[in-house]
């Protein structure tokens, strides 16, 4: 008696509510069928493809295609060019990430410091190798790091340091691909953690320097923490990113020499694109694409438990 | 642009005239049906050049349109993959005589034998036969050579002659000699020789030279564990160890063409584009300077073996006008044609006899290609082998650097290059058990 009371009563209720229901899905329904068509799909469609060996001749014939269980996974733990790649990718996630974000901010807080005359002007300068072609970069980035005729080693020439062969030398490739990026892409960041900067009350450092802070504590107590989120948003960011290198050194050094500067996706690509090992080169993703989750999830957890 | 209300009022007539108009274009071809349109796939400078050829073949086969696409070459080996797998090749088309294996496994093209046995105008004979074996596989015929490759001998024959070398190197022990001697006239940095790391063809001539099988039990095992191919790989690492040529990056110069011109190597192993290239890069001063000559042989009977490179026109197994299609193939490797191609693009004619018409076997820098083009070999036609290629590289690079002993190096590589031929060696366990559609066959 009560229950059907009450649902008579919500009947009317319960209705709108599913009308507006309703029509929230059908808005809703172009974008979610894309994404189900072109991310959910595929990304399902990778997932079963890296327990076959879908490879050319796979390609050629479906009979050809054999089901391989987690082969392709155990095959790639085996493989030392995997941790090879693995290692590289992280030596630039470590040492690249970091070093991003911190040009990121020192180049955020100078743009955003009233000291600085032409601020527009630096902001610009700052961003433009953001949208400069990364091809054209890396003509430009050959030419200076050639051994011998290169801008960089005739500069440390002048105070006396022997030449490096930047680009050809397996211990030196990996840093110079990283100078390289760092240039590349810190003026993304720097945008993003200027908006930050700038989103922060006047009324907090008024309030700081009443209570008699200094310059360094006023960045300590107040910038730092009210910069919190958005550092850990442009942190996550700059990380997925850095995880999924591929386009530097693909032009600059082909993952060579020695695969010092081989990525995952690099090799993923090779193996997918150049040989068509297709399985296996969608293992390779799904171990990239847990990585990433893992470390995100953690990074995460991290944040918020510091913040508590 | 229009507003949306307009749109929506015209929508309907359009649609019907657009309609009309699909049915009637299809009715007219209908009624024609003798023009054809076939596609053909062109890579790089012969995509572009090859249109003044085609051009002609139309107006002498009114019935017949051509619709040539270039393919930068280094997109072509996806493009071509692509295409296949989403049923979008085009009629004809272009492929380096490395990539015929993968696409006759893939079971994409047309064997040609009986065409060209009916051929008024092409004579098998005529081909140059280590480079017509390329396009066979298993006793059949999926190319016919458009263009030829092969890698020789370029140098400088003034700073040879300078230190007392007077003929090019016709063995290994008189090129490990003129080295010696030419490394003994130059200075520190300089170098009688230049083998880029990343060009894996100079160990595997050498092994091809000495005989060695590179591959072993019908391509299902890789070879490289066989002692010949040692003693080849071993010669290979002499060049660096006896600083003949640059080991380091430091040392390698970073254009070829400027390294060339000022002395700073002396030779190079490389193919019949630089004919063509140093004529423009190089310098005046040294233009009359330097000259081909054919690879050294192992032993006393010069020129040594060199490999088979160049490409083919191939004929997709999807084209609908296959006659069509032949007769542009006929054409475009006859020999009249091939003479008048390698006018344009300087490319080495397939064809003997538009060698000699174009009197290409006696001018001084072709001379030594048709010499050199008399002993040359396929490498295994199997189509993992640019995997393995790479896998070569690789593994010769870790040994000029010295990290890795060559003899651990040739190990590694052998256990790689049989984890990549294991799918082959069930696909043929596979065929032998009972038939399958097979690799090749139809």
């Amino acid at each position: 008696m009560n229950a059907r009371e009450t649902r008579s009563q919500t009947t009317p209720h319960t209705r709108t509510f599913r009308k507006t229901q309703r029509a929230a899905y059908a808005f809703l329904s172009p974008s979610m069928s894309a994404i189900l068509i072109f991310f959910v799909g595929p990304v399902v469609a990778a997932l079963g493809l890296s327990f076959t060996d879908f490879d050319i001749y796979a390609l050629g014939n479906p009979e050809y295609l054999r089901f391989v269980g987690l082969e392709n996974y155990l095959r790639l733990v085996e493989n030392p060019r995997f941790w090879k790649a693995l290692g590289n990718t992280l030596y630039f996630v470590v040492v690249g990430g970091p070093l991003s974000l911190a040009v990121s901010l020192g180049a955020a807080l100078l743009i955003n410091s009233r000291l600085l005359r032409l601020r527009g002007l630096f902001r610009s300068v700052f961003f433009l190798p953001v949208v400069t072609t990364l091809v054209a970069v890396a003509v430009v980035w050959r030419y200076l790091y050639h051994p011998s005729d290169g801008l960089l080693n005739i500069a440390l020439g002048w105070i006396g340091i022997a030449p490096i062969d930047w680009l050809g030398d397996p211990d030196w490739a990996m840093p110079a691909i990283i100078l390289m990026a760092v240039w590349k892409n810190f003026g993304y960041n720097m945008i993003i953690l200027v908006a930050g900067l700038q989103s922060i009350p006047e009324t907090l450092y008024e309030a700081a320097r009443i209570d008699g802070a200094g310059r360094w504590q006023q960045f300590v107590h107040v910038t730092l923490p009210m910069l919190a989120p958005t550092f850990l948003f442009v942190a996550i960011i700059t990380m997925i990113g850095y995880f999924q290198l591929f386009a530097e050194p693909y032009v600059m050094t082909q993952g060579g020499p020695s695969d010092a500067t081989l990525s995952i996706v690099l090799f993923m690509y090779e193996e997918g694109f150049r040989w068509w090992n297709i399985g296996y080169a969608a293992a390779i993703s799904f171990i990239l694409f847990l990585i990433i989750l893992v470390v995100t999830i953690l990074q995460l957890r991290f944040s918020n438990r510091s913040r508590t | 642009m229009t507003n949306p209300a307009g749109a929506r009022r015209t929508r309907i007539p359009l649609l019907a005239v657009v309609l009309g108009i699909v049915s009637i274009v299809a009715a007219c071809s209908t009624e024609q049906g003798e023009r054809v349109e076939i596609s053909f796939w062109a890579m790089g400078r012969e995509g572009e050049l090859v249109r003044e050829l085609t051009d002609r073949f139309e107006r002498e086969n009114p019935g017949i349109r051509v619709r040539v696409q270039q393919i930068p070459w280094s997109a072509a080996h996806e493009k071509l993959l692509t295409a296949y797998a989403g049923d979008a090749m085009p009629d004809l088309f272009q492929l380096g005589n490395t990539w015929i294996p993968e696409f006759v496994a893939l079971n994409a093209l047309i064997p040609l034998g009986p065409r060209l046995d009916g051929s008024r105008v092409l004579d098998a004979g005529d081909w140059f036969s280590g480079i017509l074996d390329t396009n066979v596989l298993q006793d059949r015929l999926y190319g016919l050579p458009w263009y030829v490759d092969t890698r020789l001998l370029f140098y400088r024959r003034d700073l040879f002659e300078a230190a007392g070398v007077t003929e090019a190197p016709r063995t290994w022990a008189q090129w490990a000699e003129a080295m010696r001697r030419v490394r003994a006239q130059e200075t520190a940095g300089d170098f009688p020789i230049l083998l880029p790391f990343d060009d894996w063809t100079p160990p595997i001539i050498f092994a091809l030279q000495l005989g060695s099988p590179l591959l072993r039990d019908e391509d299902r095992y890789g070879g490289f564990s066989d002692p010949k191919f040692a003693s080849a790989f071993d010669f290979y690492l002499s060049f660096f160890r006896q600083d003949w040529a640059p080991s380091t990056g430091r040392d390698r110069p970073n254009n070829v063409y400027q390294a060339f011109a000022s002395g700073q190597v002396a030779m190079l192993i490389t193919g019949p584009w630089n004919i063509g290239e140093f004529g423009v890069r190089l310098p005046e001063s040294v233009q009359g300077a330097w000259a081909t000559a054919p690879l050294p042989a192992a032993d006393g009977e010069a020129p040594g073996v060199s490999i088979a490179g160049g490409a083919s026109l191939v004929m997709s197994r999807s084209t609908a006008h296959p006659d069509a299609v032949w007769a542009l193939m006929e054409f475009l490797t006859a020999p009249q044609q091939q003479v008048e191609f390698n006018r344009l693009t300087g490319d080495l004619p397939s064809s003997r006899t538009a060698w000699r018409m174009a009197r290409l076997d006696e001018q001084a820098h072709t001379r030594a290609f048709w010499e050199q083009l008399q002993k040359v070999e396929a490498l295994p036609k199997i189509p993992e082998w640019e995997r393995i290629a790479s896998r070569i590289t690789r593994y010769s690079e870790l040994v000029i650097r010295r990290e890795m002993s060559p003899d651990a190096a040739l190990a590694a590589l052998n256990e790689d290059v049989d984890r990549i031929l294991e799918k082959r060696r069930w696909l043929i366990d596979k065929r032998a058990a009972g038939p399958v559609a097979g690799l090749s066959a139809p």
